[in-house]
């Protein structure tokens, strides 16, 4: 635990010991008394039955939830590059010198900050087909991951390049370095070295978002749960499948996460890399 | 407009179903993130230990997955609940795991000072958080707290993949009634917009209020 935290408390005495060890000891309880309530639901509805688990023997099973998982894989690296090259886009908008450039960049970014990334999806998959748009299922969730993302990654970008000192762009100009320059060479190596952290928890965000388009019906790990779950001759196993697909995700995005933490880490203790205050990304959709 | 006047008493039904949902989840989210906080930043290690483990599973889960256990599974398991309440039970858990963050955040911004004093006043852990740390915490907490339920107003559209009982499923009642999907849907995106903005002009009016140089 880090400094601040251990400022709340004294070195406890032994009355204090005690009282937190018996406070640890309340709290395992509980957490062993709910896990216990869990288990014994799980077996009551015969969850854990050899019978709910037979699926996970055959091969077809196998390679739907193989296929869920490289769509979901395909949506998440196809809306990551994306929604990366969008965000590098609207921020050098919003850090453009043209007025007109940098309202529509705002505005785009505001905008699609603002709408909720399902009614997005919903848009592109349900809306646009009444004006005699059709936009697949993997289209629409692509389209809607990069545009919010996007907008999201954009103020990450700007922020970055906006906390690189003043005097490295001052230099550069002193070079002789034009805009466009001054900004290749100077300002965004620097900026996305700092930024990569808050890159990453991004794209976790994005992943943990491409499970959104289990509800417009993309066939994505969920609906494959989904599928397989109410499929009668297996059994219904719909708890056991859910079970299975929620490992599954939680390990990618702990995987990610952990990326994040360790390039957080890195940069850190590389003193050539200017550290900006790590910004809290409580953005999540 | 006739999707949205013919429509009127159906759509702001559903956005004042949205607005519950939003309520009940926000105040549910703030006090068990507020515990979760206290929880990681206390002398017991079990409990430090709890704190952080549910803010780790919960922050690497999508919001869909957790929804999905509540709308398909929860009732298999347990005993029936109504939708709305499984929404909101779902949806609160999944945000205080970062409304957690965002005060523990908050708790590290008051200066060290500040406990020790109440420490050397002779005041224990609970009374040096809740007297002292957290008030002045609440602060800094302010703006990014608002971003935490701004991004909860919007996640409740993702109840409504589960259910219609709530604005996402707007264009749905239209489409019934042979409507233009892309126009309700439109008009949703626009109420959530309207619902958004006075969050976020809070927001940075709390920001600018609030901020002092410490």
């Amino acid at each position: 635990m880090s400094a601040p935290t251990a400022v709340l408390f004294d070195v406890p005495g032994p009355r204090a010991k005690a009282r937190n060890t018996a406070a640890g000891v309340v709290t395992l309880l509980v957490v062993a008394a709910l896990v216990a309530v869990i288990i014994w639901r799980l077996a009551a509805t015969g969850q854990l039955d050899a019978r709910a688990w037979e699926w996970i023997l055959y091969e077809n099973v196998q390679l739907a939830l193989l296929d869920g998982l490289v769509n979901t894989l395909r949506a998440f690296a196809s809306g990551a590059v994306l929604a990366l090259l969008l965000g590098a886009l609207l921020a050098l908008g919003r850090l453009s010198d043209q007025k007109w450039l940098r309202s529509v960049s705002t505005w785009v970014v505001e905008l699609f900050r603002a709408v909720p990334l399902v009614v997005l999806m919903f848009l592109f998959y349900y809306g646009m087909p009444s004006i005699g748009i059709t936009v697949s299922t993997y289209a629409a969730v692509v389209l809607g991951l990069m545009l919010y993302n996007g907008a999201v990654l954009a103020e990450v970008f700007r922020a970055g390049v906006l906390a690189v000192p003043r005097g490295q762009s001052e230099a550069a100009y002193a070079l002789g370095l034009r805009k466009s320059g001054v900004m290749r060479f100077v300002l965004l190596p620097q900026a996305v070295r700092s930024m990569l952290p808050a890159i990453v928890s991004q794209l976790v965000v994005l992943l943990k978002d491409s499970a959104l388009g289990f509800l417009i019906t993309y066939p994505e790990l969920l609906f494959q749960a989904q599928f397989l779950g109410s499929n009668a001759t297996l059994g219904s196993p719909l708890i056991p499948v859910a079970m299975v697909v929620a490992v599954i995700y939680i390990t990618l995005c702990l995987l990610l996460s952990a990326l994040a933490t360790w390039l957080e880490r890195r940069t850190r203790r590389n003193p050539a890399v200017l550290t900006v205050a790590p910004t809290e990304r409580p953005d999540d959709a | 407009m006739d999707v949205l006047f013919g429509n009127l008493s159906e759509f702001l039904t559903r956005f004042g179903g949205t607005i519950g949902l939003f309520v009940l989840s926000a105040i549910a989210s703030l006090i068990l993130g507020v515990v979760l906080a206290a929880m990681r930043v206390s002398p017991v290690p079990a409990m430090r230990a709890v704190g952080t483990g549910y803010v780790t599973l919960l922050r690497n889960t999508p919001l869909t997955l957790v929804l999905f256990f509540f709308a398909l599974g929860f009732t298999k398991l347990f005993f029936y609940l109504p939708f709305f309440l499984l929404a909101v039970i779902g949806l609160s858990l999944y945000t205080a795991a970062f409304v957690c963050e965002v005060v523990r955040g908050g708790i590290s911004t008051v200066s060290a000072g500040q406990a020790e004093a109440a420490r050397a006043l002779g005041l224990g852990f609970t009374q040096t958080l809740s007297l002292i740390v957290l008030p002045q915490a609440v602060r800094s907490v302010m703006p990014p707290l608002t971003s935490v339920q701004i991004a909860l107003l919007k996640n409740t559209t993702v109840a409504a993949g589960f259910s219609v009982f709530e604005a996402g499923g707007f264009y749905r009642a239209v489409n019934e009634q042979g409507g233009s999907t892309l126009v309700a849907l439109l008009w949703v995106a626009l109420g959530f917009i309207i619902l958004v903005i006075p969050l976020t002009v809070l927001q940075r009016r709390l920001e600018k209020r609030w901020s002092v140089a410490r």
